[in-house]
């Protein structure tokens, strides 16, 4: 077995735990590269089949690409998506004016807690990477949030041999991190290797392209020609620039996303 | 990066403060291998907090963490030379955290080992020398860092040298290397040092490089445990991961416990392009069997040679992570591979420091951190393997109360034989699942059987004619082709059991080792049926009962709710 290889059956090792141990499960999906090789992977797991919903959390500041694309992509695999957002906060005037950390406090950690809350999931699979930030380098595969989707980083229960977190009390849940041990080429390696669609906003127009993609007021562009996968792959195996540089609500102050995972953040 | 490279797992261990985030941040930063980002962050917390650089940070990434210069919680980094990959684990040293030590360490294969030179050997150098000594670890490399505090003093790298050669050789351990470096300025990290000409072995870096990569285990074994049984469609797949050894395409397998055979009729797929065969060692699989049994998550699947042991009491090593005492009698819940079942601790041997190598009784329990010998009893039969012959099913953990408090791996075993059930008669021994009983399980939508207990039956002895899902006459005979044996049950009790070459039919009816009749009538059809029998290869098993057996003439399927 190469790299992908293994990190591919880990995957699938880890969305089977999930799917038997944890009662009721979601998968969030961005539309993203990684969620969408975690989806491409749950097809893997499952023989074809997608035996959970997938959600979408929607500020409605998104990129109008990606919600074109996810409403094709999920009418062309038959997926049962559900589209949330926090409808209260928008009417209510939030968004990119109100300031960065309200904004994605408001529309995307309540979001996803409320949505959390209303399906009354026990388990949230989510396409994080360790090597994406500081906080997110230690986590779990499987972890504990509490019943205000706190996550207790401080204290994480032991981990090891693959034995998951598969017991909390009721009204906890657990994300599961399926792609922890993927960086950003493997993820693109991957995609190669599988052929597998993608968003093309990835791909270099008129000298640049999305590296991340997230709400449009706050993801920006790169300065790129790679316009196919095999491009990005050469790109990216050159680059010093951290993925999630062009994502403003990283860069605001030293800690940020510990404080916004901390608080639900995915 | 070519596909065929080989990664490597290793863990950064020793005591608190000793330089084990520090060496892994500057051989990550000497060597390029972090993204600008990463770095421009750690230089501008430096500069709102007035302090230096710390390459610490690189790895330490919460708050906390850089607030108090400690680590608290393990990550992992990927890393690459020209050799190979590597997954780098950062371990954090305080003894608070030696839960998150054992997350980090449990995952490694070769570890290196920090002592400040400085300091020397302390508590903590002592203690996860020993957590990887019980994890299985075997490749161990001792990093002398902070030789900058040292004066560089060659006298200094050999007295740790020694000191800790003294402890490792109780462990069974032996120190690769010993390689006095400092992290701070970068000395014997990726580039020789002048500050160190005394010494002439490896840099970190080329220590790294020559950690061997060990193959997996051995492909004698093979181990699958089941994750999950799925029926998505109409295919019946056993889903799981292959823990040891190599599965084709009309294997013949064994399920434990309890012991049915069956043969693999194909590997499942999603996608043509994985197509396969024959599958290898930590693959996920699915399997598509010839038989649907009544499968389950937990039972574990092997060849008919080299079975694992099932067993409902082992004796294990085992570290302690929980708050509260273990204690004799205790009830905790025990994973092993993907089995669960409750199980009490039978006796603790002895308890160990793990930084002194002192051992005690065990009368006052086992308490944080510490580790021990044990013999654990579980509420059922579990299958397992002693952890030198297959780590994945010779290791365990014990979950209280939410949480993983302990993890050990298996040292002993009673083994206790498979429950046989059939016929004996003197040497001969015919198995059969005549008398278990079907069910059609609504939960799981499939046809399902009860494993029946042990029960064996001698020439004389009456059988159950009736179940709840079976009735037989008083007068038949059972066939067991694969074993060449017949059995026949004359009113109600066994009468004799024969070879199947000097059977002669008689007319009454007969049943084979699951209680389904053949459909014949007249001597001619069944030696027509013997032969068919006779001739037949495993992979015909389908064809051949559909053309010969009748499954309702004895046997019905009632339904019934959930397992
Ligand atoms: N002088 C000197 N200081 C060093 C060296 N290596 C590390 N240090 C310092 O030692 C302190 C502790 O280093 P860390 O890397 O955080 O130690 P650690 O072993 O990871 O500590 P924990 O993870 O908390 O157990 C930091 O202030 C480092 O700057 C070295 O080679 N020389
Ligand atoms: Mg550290």
């Amino acid at each position: 077995m190469n790299h992908l290889d293994m990190l591919e059956a880990q995957s699938v090792f880890i969305l089977r735990e999930a799917y038997k141990k944890l009662g009721k499960l979601g998968m969030l999906w961005s539309i993203g590269k990684d969620s969408t090789v975690m989806l491409w992977l749950a097809k893997k797991a499952f023989f074809g089949h997608c035996p959970f919903p997938f959600i979408h959390v929607d500020t409605t500041y998104k990129i109008p690409e990606m919600i074109a694309y996810r409403d094709k992509t999920a009418a062309d695999l038959g997926l049962d998506l559900i589209v949330y957002s926090n409808r209260e906060a928008l009417a209510a005037g939030l968004g990119p004016a109100s300031g960065r950390l309200v904004c994605c406090q408001a529309l995307k950690t309540e979001a996803l807690q409320q949505m959390t809350r209303q399906y009354a999931f026990d388990g949230l699979i989510v396409g994080v990477r360790r090597d994406e930030e500081g906080s997110r380098s230690k986590e779990r595969v499987f972890s504990e949030r509490n019943a205000q989707d706190q996550w207790d980083y401080a204290n994480q229960p032991p981990e090891l041999w693959d034995q998951f977190k598969t017991d909390f009390p009721k009204g906890h849940h657990i994300r599961v991190h399926p792609l922890l041990q993927w960086n950003e080429l493997d993820v693109w390696r991957y995609i190669e290797r599988e052929n597998m669609p993608i968003i093309d906003l990835y791909f270099a127009r008129d000298g640049e392209r999305y590296r991340s993609l997230g709400c449009a007021p706050c993801t920006g562009k790169i300065a790129s020609k790679a316009a196919t996968v095999a491009e990005i792959i050469v790109e990216l195996e050159k680059t010093s620039v951290a993925e999630r540089a062009g994502r403003a609500q990283d860069q605001e102050d030293s800690y940020a996303m510990q404080k916004l995972r901390k608080a639900g953040y995915m | 990066m070519e596909t065929s490279r080989d990664i490597l797992k290793i863990v950064v261990a020793g005591h608190v403060d000793h330089g084990k985030s520090t060496v892994i941040g500057r051989l990550l930063y000497d060597a390029d291998a972090l993204p600008q980002g990463v770095i421009d962050k750690v230089r501008r917390i430096a500069g709102e907090t007035g302090k230096a650089f710390e390459f610490a940070y690189l790895l330490d990434a919460f708050e906390e963490e850089q607030k108090q210069g400690i680590t608290i919680d393990t990550t992992q980094l990927q890393f690459h030379t020209a050799k190979r990959d590597y997954v780098i684990i950062d371990a954090p040293g305080h003894k608070e955290f030696l839960k998150n030590m054992i997350s980090g360490a449990a995952d490694a294969e070769a570890a290196f080992l920090v002592i400040d030179a400085a300091r020397g050997v302390e508590e903590q150098s002592k203690r996860h020398a020993y957590m990887l000594s019980l994890l299985g670890i075997k490749q161990v490399c001792v990093i002398v860092n902070k030789m900058d505090l040292a004066a560089y003093a060659a006298r200094v790298y050999r007295r740790i040298s020694r000191d800790m050669d003294a402890f490792l050789e109780p462990l069974g351990l032996k120190a690769r290397a010993y390689i006095p470096l400092s992290a701070l300025k970068g000395d014997n990290v990726l580039r020789r040092s002048d500050n160190l000409d005394w010494y002439d072995g490896h840099t970190l870096i080329q220590a790294l490089d020559a950690f061997v990569k060990e193959g997996r285990h051995g492909e004698s074994r093979l181990r699958l445990p089941v994750q999950d049984v799925y029926k998505f469609d109409d295919r019946r797949i056993i889903a799981g991961r292959l823990e040891m050894g190599r599965l084709k395409e009309g294997d013949a397998i064994v399920i434990h416990p309890g012991g049915k055979k069956t043969t693999v009729r194909a590997l499942a797929y999603w996608l043509e392009k994985d197509r396969a065969a024959e599958a290898g060692p930590g693959q996920s699989i699915g399997l598509i069997l010839e038989d649907e049994f009544f499968n389950r998550r937990g039972e574990v699947i092997s060849h008919e040679t080299a079975p694992p042991l099932t067993t409902r009491s082992f004796q294990a090593s085992l570290f302690w992570m929980g708050q509260s005492r273990l204690r004799v009698g205790q009830k905790y819940k025990l994973k092993i591979a993907t089995q669960e079942t409750e199980a009490e601790i039978g006796e603790i041997i002895r308890v160990i420091d793990a930084s002194t190598l002192a051992a005690g009784p065990g009368a006052e329990g086992v308490k944080l951190n510490d580790v021990a010998e044990v013999i654990i009893k579980a509420r059922e039969a579990v299958v397992l393997d002693l952890f030198v012959n297959c780590p994945a099913t010779g290791r365990f953990v014990l979950v209280d109360d939410y949480n993983v408090v302990g993890g050990g791996i298996v040292t002993g075993v009673e083994a206790a034989p498979e429950a046989f059930r059939g016929f004996v008669s003197g040497d001969m021994k015919v198995g059969c699942d005549l008398f278990e009983e079907y069910y059609y399980s609504v939960e799981d939508q499939a046809v399902n059987k009860l494993p029946g207990p042990g029960l064996t039956y001698t020439v004389g002895e009456a059988v159950p004619l009736a179940g709840k899902s079976f009735s037989y006459p008083e007068f038949f005979d059972i066939a067991a082709f694969r074993e060449k044996m017949v059995v026949k049950i004359r009113a109600g009790l066994t009468a004799e059991v024969l070879p199947l070459e000097e059977y002669r039919y008689g007319g009454l009816p007969v049943v084979d080792g699951r209680g389904f009749a053949f459909r014949i009538s007249s001597c001619a059809q069944w030696a027509a049926c013997a032969h068919d029998y006779a001739a037949a290869t495993v992979a015909d098993e389908a064809a051949l009962s559909a053309k010969w057996l009748d499954f309702s003439a004895y046997r019905t399927i009632p339904f019934a709710g959930g397992a």
